[in-house]
């Protein structure tokens, strides 16, 4: 009797999270800010696909007219080796949603599975895995990816794997927090009394309900990698020549700032409206998902 | 209080050692050996094994890694972070050298990122859900979503180029400090006004508050000794979380405006491969973190006596 009320119990929780994200979906649709962000995301994710066969220009190839301004010809000009910057800052959408995507998926990964055995199990697991992010958050992380840098070599994989690496510890925090608050729970207890296997548990029972948070994390987290990975690419450490990356291009256009702007502000602004993208629509889904979710706490 | 700050400095100890042997163990252990990368770039491709052998030995890379660490660890205890291969001299020297600078930076960005934040987000907060409150806060989201070397090359161009109001790189005086420190303290500012908004519109529904404008208080008084006072409390641990935030991003700021200083010290030894430059200046920046939050920690036990009670427990 009581393993048929136990039974019962995940499909009505089934039907419960169905609901509950129905209604996560319209909070979310609600917010002005959130649809926005989410239309320049999927804007740019066309154009990140479509990549060479909507520029109006091969990017790399010399035009023969370098440091054109702004005109209908070339929109966004041309810069120092008279590539056309507009084509550049297209495809080079790719590269950065690329790196963006696979820096948090590498960060992810090993974050999210180390912070659900550290919540799950608890004791010397926990301390151990938990001391070890203390030290890692006790460290800037683009501190940690130069550090990382320094040692592979400057190269755009290497910057999604320095990038990866720093935010792991950041997934391991929260998923084990969220694993504490869940793992007590009624309907674990059932999963487990009706003899469940642990792995089973963890990941059908456990990891399932930690699914919003991690969710708000990684759309916030891929702006974040962006900007570092940018960054690290205007520093020379990222991207290397020829490869249309936007922080790499803004580099290439530094030193001719003073006459020929176009060469470095416009592939800025393209970043600035993707992570402000991300940001409007991780911060959205925050609401929506969980209006007291704090990713903080 | 003493027993607060002892408890904290002993915690240090074991993540100075995990910070000492991520360090240790990225340049280390990773692929890519130092001595050969060295030679490449030293000595234009032609590695000989001979010379490899014999620069491996020099450098200490054929110790066992247990000894490289201990000797690496042991050295920087003492202050010696090893010597520059490119500049032939202590690199414990160049950090000397170009600290002043980089703190310098770090500290008029912190200044700049409360002058901007703390009023956005106190007016955000007065003015809740107006158009004023939303404009504040579409500039800290702005300002926090900015590429940081982005943001400083639209400085240059507006107010060196254009305007000619500061110089465009170096750092002779307080003017060429100005836009590294509004470039740096931008982002900072966006992220400290959001916090002061929602820690002020909580202040503000207290009933001390309330009691205040009830006692006949000038509104004045009661936003900015009541409410803004007690609304700064969160305010003191993010500025120390911040604080690695700005440090960290005096790497990118000092590039943009060819400043001198130990973020384009680590750069430029990345791209030089000077590992022990590296690691010594990657090891100094990450101890001045941790010192920082030891600093902001404590302050904020001495702000909010629940704190150090709550550790002592």
């Amino acid at each position: 009797m009581s393993a048929e009320g136990t039974l019962a119990a995940p499909t009505e929780e089934a039907g419960r999270i169905a609901g509950s994200r129905g209604r996560a979906l319209r909070r979310f649709v609600r917010n002005r800010g959130a649809v926005a962000g989410a239309i320049v995301l999927i804007a740019w994710s066309i154009v990140a696909l479509l990549g060479v066969r909507i520029a109006p220009y091969d990017p790399t190839e010399l035009l023969g007219m370098a440091r054109q301004p702004p005109s209908a010809e070339f929109w966004f000009g041309t810069d120092t080796l008279g590539r056309d910057v507009f084509s550049r800052v297209l495809v080079g959408s790719q590269v950065s949603l690329q790196l963006g995507l696979i820096s948090v998926g590498l960060g992810a990964l090993p974050g999210v599975a180390l912070g659900l055995l550290s919540g799950y199990f608890g004791g010397m697991t926990d301390a151990l895995i938990s001391r070890l992010t203390d030290a890692m958050l006790a460290f800037p992380s683009i501190l940690l990816a130069l550090v990382i840098i320094a040692a592979l070599g400057p190269d755009l994989n290497n910057v999604m794997i320095a990038v990866g690496i720093g935010t792991v510890p950041l997934y391991t925090r929260l998923v084990r927090g969220s694993v504490l608050s869940v793992r007590t729970l009624p309907y674990v207890e059932a999963a487990r009394v009706i003899g469940n296997p642990t792995h089973r548990i963890m990941l059908r029972y456990v990891l399932v309900n930690c699914y919003a948070p991690i969710v708000v994390l990684s759309t916030l987290q891929v702006g974040n990698a962006i900007l570092i990975g940018s960054g690290l690419s205007f520093l020379g450490l990222g991207a290397q020549p020829p490869t249309p990356e936007w922080g790499l291009m803004s580099a290439e256009g530094r030193d001719v700032l003073r006459r020929s702007w176009w060469i470095s502000t416009l592939p800025g602004a393209a970043i600035l409206s993707v992570v402000v993208a991300c940001n409007l629509v991780g911060d959205g889904l925050r609401s929506a998902l969980d209006p007291r979710m704090r990713l903080d706490g | 209080m003493s027993g607060y700050i002892l408890n904290r400095l002993l915690q240090l100890v074991p993540v100075l050692v995990l910070i000492s042997l991520i360090v240790f163990g990225v340049m280390h252990t990773l692929p890519g050996d130092p001595a050969e990368l060295m030679l490449q770039g030293a000595e234009g491709g032609a590695v000989t094994p001979e010379r490899l052998a014999e620069l491996r030995h020099e450098m200490g890379l054929d110790d066992p890694l247990v000894v490289q660490y201990l000797r690496f660890a042991g050295s920087a205890l003492v202050g010696d972070l090893g010597e520059s291969i490119r500049f032939r001299t202590p690199v414990s020297a160049l950090i000397a050298e170009r600290f002043r600078y980089t703190m310098e930076l770090a500290m008029a960005g912190l200044v700049c990122a409360l002058l901007i934040g703390v009023p956005l987000g106190m007016i955000a907060a007065i003015r809740a859900n107006g158009p004023f409150d939303t404009l504040a806060m579409g500039i800290a989201y702005v300002g926090a979503s900015m590429p940081i070397y982005w943001f400083g090359l639209v400085l240059i161009l507006v107010f060196a180029f254009n305007l000619g109001w500061f110089p465009a790189a170096g750092a002779q005086d307080w003017n060429s400090l100005v836009l590294p420190a509004v470039t740096l303290g931008f982002a900072a500012a966006g992220l400290i006004s959001r916090l002061v908004r929602s820690s002020m519109i909580e202040v503000l529904q207290e009933d001390y508050i309330r009691t205040g404008r009830a006692k006949g208080l000038a509104e004045s008084v009661v936003l900015w000794r009541h409410g803004l006072k007690n609304a700064l409390i969160p305010v003191v641990t993010m500025v120390g979380l911040q604080f690695g935030g700005l440090l960290a991003g005096t790497v990118v700021t000092e590039t943009v405006f060819s400043r001198p200083g130990i973020g384009r010290l680590i750069v430029s030894g990345i791209l030089t491969k000077d590992y022990p430059l590296v690691e010594g200046c990657a090891l100094f920046l990450a101890v001045i973190y941790l010192l920082v939050n030891l600093v902001v920690d404590i302050l904020y036990a001495w702000l909010d006596p629940r704190i150090r009670y709550g550790q002592a427990a």
